[in-house]
């Protein structure tokens, strides 16, 4: 049999031909038409014109004639529904046969067809297959609900089917009982709060048994779903944990994989003094080290989590070095990754191992590996003191290969070691200066002037090396303008007396010459300081300047928490939370990691990865440090005394200072104000780029950047009230209704006073008189606070504009939903009953404004189960705007902290019968959607309050 | 889940389409053939995100099989899924070229909607598969009630891999010990980094339903049961028994019983299957050393000078023995001595590839060649790539030994004596480098 012929039929009047086979008597004929035409399908040509014809041939007692029709079907279906329904008979009667594959295939492919007018016909035949008697039938329904509720969620829910699917869970057959929790925790995706997947030790017991029963791939469904659960306490933790451990040992690697993101999670919650904690630890090692001999992709998938795992638990692999060693053959994406792990790896034990072999990677061919590598070689000098020495000199090896972009980047590592041990090394300068010719590339040419001014009274001809760049200096980039700027500078407060035409050169090429608003605000403050007081200059520009950290890439422990609990999956291989690359609600929620029980915590926060600024307590409320922590669900190191932990209220301060005109400065790939490059970006390579390590220049005056940073704290009201938004004027009664009264309004508040905004228009021809209002309960107790002022008599065609104070006092009553308002309009002619609703910001009291403290205590307070998270989109605000708008519909913003290049504000929210409501908002420079999480003891509000936040940062 | 997947040949043109997510549009066919199949560059990943899409992609020979998704999938199970849909074409139509896939598209469809349903991958077993996905659809109508169920609770069944009813006159069984060890190891001859990655490969012919038992040499169950007995030669049960890093079984293995019992049960796929895979790094038996000695003779002429020393027993026989030696790119001619098997300069390949039949423990055997380069300005020096090597030999270089595979079958009137077992051992070099 030689299907591949119909692949290559392009005649003219092909269509026209096969409808024509399709319409034949003989079977064979018809069957060969068929696959002509998904031949043709597949290809990309346009067949959609033969639907009828296609579908007569449904009628088949051939089932491979029956799937190449279906297959047809679920392509074409959306574009023809009308003809679709032409199939629905056929379905119906396939979901009685009596083969169990003929049930199963209807029902599995009525679930494909995207056509509502079919949607309805397939609830009864899904009905009926969810309680089939073959367990085949039941499996391949429990997944048809899935995509049932894809195509319309509401119908699902009211036709019952979840309940169905749960009871699935408890099914006799395990795969059903995997499809069934598939289904499930898709279904529970897109309801982020619906409390769906209702896991509780029972279910999870029945899981726990379905494991070890199912397909594999059932197994990951199960331990995927399994990551989610919240164990109660460390005895149920350890008790999941101790089943789930055996799927280590599965041949498929999603499988364990999975198996790893379940212990990873659970493990959280165990004491560590327990022996069981050991054991696990130990037991983790080997699995994922097996991985690693799987298919390429397969091992790039590991790598990209055993990253994750080596920053959350360093204990686990610390012996396993060896195995990533990079192989001759690996495919490139495999060894960058490996080379990424073994700098992780590396500690004094084993550094001259990794030394030797990174040496070797240096001479490979890949340009991209080889300076990866000497980056590496770079950081383990950094890392591991001991063999900074030997280090340094494997990199003036590599630099006298003259291998061009070895150099290069051999000089921008050895700048950031200069960083870390100064007063060291600066032998090799003279080496490094001989190749001052060959670099071309910005940031290796901004690392070298960077050396250069850094060290000027050392070099004799430091003046003659600048100088030599001055020549093309509009041509450089801006980061290496910049460095040239503060180098010279320092170059000037060195050596005074020789430099000074440089120095002026250089000046007025930065602020008279350069269209670039940073170069040039920098030129003018340097030249001020330089020119008022020379002596503040000096201790500005040369003051000595924090050592940067070891490990410098480190993801953010947030982000981190978050990936572990993705183990795996996609996330976890990105590196960025699911929001991040997922459109839509799935994905939006973010995950947790359960919080250790008992002793364990204080012995806990020391291993989570040392160090690193973004592990410095928030500066934002220096004294609360730990406290916010705990808000934010970390564990974190005890504050390191170490000077980068003030760096964040610097950084903030200095962006105030600077009424964000040098925002750019501060950004990730150029450097601070004070003149040093900017600590290590260089470094953070890597995808999860930790915040740069140090601003410097304001390291000389913490004063200022304090003061600065208070002046402009965001709370204080010092923003500008916008005043609340208000929403434009609805149709809320149609006149049609309202027997030729037409009402439109809308909801403010003004001062304190919450308003109803209401424009009454008489289209009917007679004289209205009579007006009143009247409410019923609802869910805050609003009542009108006055009568409705409508004082003369509505004449046809007249508008009148009326407002309603109204106040909170009424009776209350929950309505569904919560802010619906039903309101009752009486006039000369009848009743008239609407209903409208309002936005909650509407509640939101002047006094909302929490006190730190109590902020932080509150948010505690408030169980985990309460938060609900949710994403603002298309956004293009900066945090300092949307803390304003925010603040003008009492929104208050109470701190706000960045961390790499993430601003998270906080902010409170107080409601007019005393609810408060807690929120965290997550800005992200460049990215214009918001990730908001809100806290609150009445959690059925926090939809409502996310609505007010959006509407309020839209308009 | 997985929202749909493509199957392209080498120029990128689609073979194989199929959409299971109502978020993938056909655009996303296009945009992987244009941004990974068509880039210039050589692809850096084997995950692609174009468009907020993520693309999966694994390549059989020139074939692409791509996997698409705008959902947080489980990245782990999509490749593991790609190869399992490799595996099932290939036992079904051999080898994945585009001929097969083309001639074998109806069939391919017809896979591709029973394994995956919805994104979600189902049951992927051939021995499944193969009894109701056959090329005769007519079959589907002619079975009975009872083969009608019988496929369907396999299918979902708790032993998906293994239908009832088979019978065999002769219950046979062969167990292969597969083993590939590798070697990464430094001009001075110390060992960078060396482990052996085996595999227990059984084919079974048994009747009926039998309960399978399989022993080796894992430490942990020697010393488990040494404890009474004899244990005061440590050398001695050291060799016995391997320590073994890591094992991953089939999954008709137990494996909540390994993991507390640390015994291997399992009932048997029909046929060719694979039980096990294990890892182990310590005590390995290098088969072969490699010392090389390279010297550069001015600028234009390279010396070279390897010896291979074969270290097993001398009454075992190794094959197919190769070591391949990278000459410099800008080679112009060489010139080769070998005291035994042939040796030959490929200019194609960069290499001077030397091949000995057959070669017996403890021996050794020397290469010399002289390599005459064409003078270049070509700043960058030659990465001297590691000398590699090729061998079969006929035991487990890990040490590994079967100790017994019993057969249980209560219903059928056989017992674990009438059962014809077969065990070999076969050690194939990994990646066997040494650096020079």
């Amino acid at each position: 049999m030689t299907d591949s012929k119909y692949f290559t039929t392009t005649k003219k009047g092909e269509i026209f031909e096969l409808k024509a086979e399709l319409n034949s008597d003989k079977k064979e004929k018809k069957k060969e038409a068929v696959k002509k035409v998904i031949a043709s399908m597949t290809v990309g040509k346009d067949v959609s014109a033969l639907f009828p014809d296609v579908v007569n041939c449904m009628q088949t007692d051939n089932l491979e004639l029956k799937k190449l029709v279906y297959l047809y079907l679920m392509n074409y279906a959306k574009s023809q529904p009308d003809m679709a329904i032409m199939a629905v008979n056929t379905f119906v009667k396939d979901c009685e046969d009596p083969n169990p594959l003929i049930r199963a295939l209807a029902v599995r492919t009525m679930g494909c067809i995207r056509v509502d007018k079919i949607t309805e016909y397939l609830c009864e035949p899904l009905r009926k297959c969810l309680k089939d008697e073959d367990p085949y039938v039941r499996k391949t329904a429990a997944v048809c609900v899935a995509k049932l509720h894809d195509i319309n969620a509401q119908l699902v829910e009211d036709q019952g089917f979840l309940d169905t699917l749960k009871d699935l869970i408890s099914d006799s057959n395990p795969m059903v009982v995997a499809n069934a929790v598939a289904a499930l925790s898709e279904i529970a995706e897109s309801h982020p709060n619906s409390n769906l997947l209702d896991l509780n030790p029972q279910t999870i017991n029945k899981l726990l048994t379905a494991l070890n029963e199912c397909t594999e791939w059932g197994q990951i469904f199960i331990l995927d779903c399994l990551a989610n659960y919240m164990p109660r306490d460390d005895r149920e933790s350890q008790s999941i944990c101790e089943r789930v451990t055996p799927r280590l040992s599965h041949a498929n690697s999603a499988v364990v994989l999975s198996a790893v993101k379940v212990l990873m999670k659970f493990m959280e919650m165990l004491p560590k003094d327990l022996d069981y904690y050991g054991t696990l630890l130990k037991k983790l090692a080997p699995p994922l080290v097996t991985l690693l001999s799987a298919e390429p992709e397969l091992q790039y998938v590991a790598l990209r989590n055993i990253n994750l795992i080596v920053q959350k638990r360093p204990e686990i692999l610390k012996h396993e070095m060896k195995v990533f060693f990079v192989k001759y053959n690996d495919p490139i994406y495999v060894k960058l990754e490996k080379l990424d792990i073994m700098i992780r790896l590396a500690s004094q034990a084993n550094i001259a191992q990794v030394l030797a072999e990174l040496k070797e990677y240096a001479t490979e061919v890949d340009v991209d590996f080889v300076r990866k590598a000497v980056r590496a070689i770079g950081r383990c000098a950094i890392k591991v003191e001991q063999s900074a020495e030997r280090c340094v000199s494997t990199l003036l090896d590599l630099i006298q290969t003259k291998v061009n972009y070895v150099v290069q980047e051999a000089i921008v590592v050895i700048k950031d070691i200069f960083r870390k041990y100064p007063n060291k090394y600066e032998s090799v300068i003279a080496t490094l200066c001989e190749n001052l010719d060959s670099l071309d590339e910005p940031e290796a040419r901004a690392a070298m002037i960077w050396i250069v001014g850094e060290y000027a009274e050392r070099i004799d001809n430091a003046d003659e090396l600048l100088e030599s760049f001055l020549e093309g200096f509009h041509d450089e980039s801006t980061q290496v303008q910049l460095q040239l700027l503060t180098a010279i500078v320092k170059l000037f407060l060195k050596k005074p007396t020789e430099t000074q035409e440089l120095v002026q050169q250089v000046l007025s090429l930065a602020t008279q010459d350069s269209d670039n608003p940073d170069l040039r605000d920098r030129g003018y403050i340097y030249w001020r300081l330089l020119s008022t007081d020379p002596v503040a200059a000096k201790e500005v520009v040369l003051a000595e300047k924090p050592l940067i950290s070891e490990e410098t890439d480190l993801i953010e422990p947030t982000l981190l928490e978050e990936l572990i609990c993705h183990i795996g999956t996609l996330a976890s291989v990105y590196h960025k939370p699911p929001s991040a690359f997922v459109e839509g609600s799935r994905g939006v929620q973010h995950k947790r990691i359960p919080a250790r029980a008992g002793s364990g915590e204080s012995a806990e926060s020391s291993d989570v990865g040392q160090s690193g600024p973004s592990e410095a307590p928030p500066a934002v409320i220096p004294s609360q440090g730990d406290l916010l922590g705990d808000l934010l669900n970390l564990d974190l190191a005890p504050p390191t005394a170490t000077v980068p932990s003030v760096q964040p209220s610097m950084q903030m301060g200095a962006m105030d200072l600077l009424g964000g005109g040098l925002d750019s400065l501060m950004g990730d790939d150029s450097d601070t104000l004070g003149g040093d490059i900017g600590g290590s970006p260089s470094m953070g390579a890597g995808l999860g780029a930790a915040p740069a390590a140090m601003p410097a220049s304001l390291g000389a005056a913490p004063a200022v950047g304090g003061g600065l940073g208070d002046l402009f704290d965001l709370g204080g009201g010092v923003g500008m009230p916008t005043g609340s938004y208000v929403a434009p004027k609805t149709v809320w009664l149609l006149a049609m209704k309202g027997k030729g009264l037409e009402i439109s309004g809308t909801f403010a508040r003004r001062g304190g006073i919450i308003q109803m905004d209401l424009t009454l228009t008489n289209k009917a021809m007679s004289v209205m008189t009579d007006f009143a209002i009247q409410f019923n309960r609802n869910s805050f107790g609003l009542a009108p606070a006055g009568p409705l002022q409508v004082l003369t008599p509505l004449s046809p065609n007249q508008t009148i504009d009326v407002s309603l104070p109204l106040s909170t006092s009424g009776p209350v009553m929950k309505m569904e939903p919560l802010n619906n308002l039903q309101v009752a309009v009486k006039n000369n002619i009848d009743v008239f009953y609407f209903s409208c609703q309002y936005p909650l910001s509407l509640l939101f009291v002047e006094d909302g404004k929490m006190d730190r403290q109590v902020f932080l205590a509150t948010w505690k307070d408030i169980p985990n189960e309460n938060e609900a998270h949710f994403q603002i989109k298309d956004i293009h605000l900066n945090s300092d705007v949307a803390s304003n708008k925010l603040q003008g519909s009492n929104i208050f913003t109470i701190a706000k902290r960045t961390v790499e290049g993430q601003d998270m504000l906080y902010q409170s929210v107080k409601l007019t019968n005393g609810i408060w409501v807690l929120a965290e908002m997550r800005i992200q420079t460049g990215n214009p959607n918001y990730t908001l999480s809100i806290r609150c003891r009445a959690p059925e509000v926090c939809q409502f309050v996310y609505l007010c936040y959006e509407l309020v940062l839209k308009n | 889940m997985i929202g749909g997947l493509f199957i392209y040949n080498h120029k990128g043109e689609v073979l194989i389409s199929r959409v299971y997510r109502d978020d993938i549009g056909r655009n996303a066919v296009d945009a992987f053939r244009v941004n990974v199949i068509h880039a210039r560059q050589q692809v850096r990943s084997p995950v692609t995100n174009i468009a907020r899409t993520s693309f999966f992609h694994v390549k059989r020979s020139n074939i692409w099989l791509a996997a698409v998704t705008k959902q947080n999938v489980n990245a782990a199970m999509v490749f593991e899924f790609l190869y399992k849909m490799c595996d099932v074409m290939a036992a079904y139509f051999g080898k994945i070229s585009e001929e097969n896939i083309k001639n074998n598209f109806v069939l391919i469809y017809e896979l591709l909607d029973e394994i995956l349903d919805f994104g979600y991958p189902q049951n992927s077993e051939t021995g499944a598969l193969k009894t109701f996905i056959t090329q005769q659809g007519i079959k589907g109508q002619h079975q009975t009630k009872e083969e009608q169920s019988q496929i369907t609770s396999q299918v979902t069944g708790q032993i998906g891999w293994r239908r009832e009813g088979i019978k065999y006159r002769r219950n046979e069984l062969f167990l292969d010990v597969l083993e590939s060890v590798n070697l990464l190891m430094s001009p001075q001859g110390q060992v960078l980094s060396a482990h052996v990655s085996g595999r227990v490969v059984m084919k079974s012919y048994l009747s009926g339903m039998p309960e399978c038992k399989f022993g080796m040499n894992d430490k942990i169950v020697i010393d488990k049961q040494g404890k009474g007995g004899t244990t005061d030669d440590p050398g001695k049960s050291g060799k016995q028994s391997i320590a073994i890093d890591d094992c991953t079984f089939h999954q008709c293995v137990r494996l909540s019983k390994f993991d507390s019992e640390r015994s291997i049960s399992f009932i048997p796929p029909d046929g060719e299957y694979e039980l096990m895979r294990y890892r182990t790094t310590k005590d390995i038996i290098l088969p072969f050393r490699v010392i090389p000695l390279v010297r550069e003779v001015g600028r234009t002429k390279l010396e070279v000078k390897v010896v291979i020393k074969s270290n097993f027993k001398p009454s075992l026989l190794a094959q197919k023995i190769e070591v391949r030696i990278p000459t410099p790119l800008n080679t112009s001619g060489v010139q080769v001595i070998c005291m035994k098997g042939k040796a030959k300069y490929k200019a194609s390949e960069n290499a001077i590839v030397w091949k000995i039949k057959r070669m017996a423990g403890m021996k050794e055997s020397q290469i010399s060649a002289e390599i005459e380069l064409l003078p270049t300005n070509d700043k960058k020096k030659w990465a001297r790539p590691p000398i590699s090597m090729n061998f079969e030999v006929p035991f487990a270089p890990s040490g590994l030994k079967v100790r017994y595979l019993k057969v249980f079958e209560s219903k059928l009137n056989y017992s674990d004596h009438d059962v014809i077992k077969w065990v070999r051992y076969i050690g194939r070099s990994g990646i066997y480098e040494t650096r020079c």
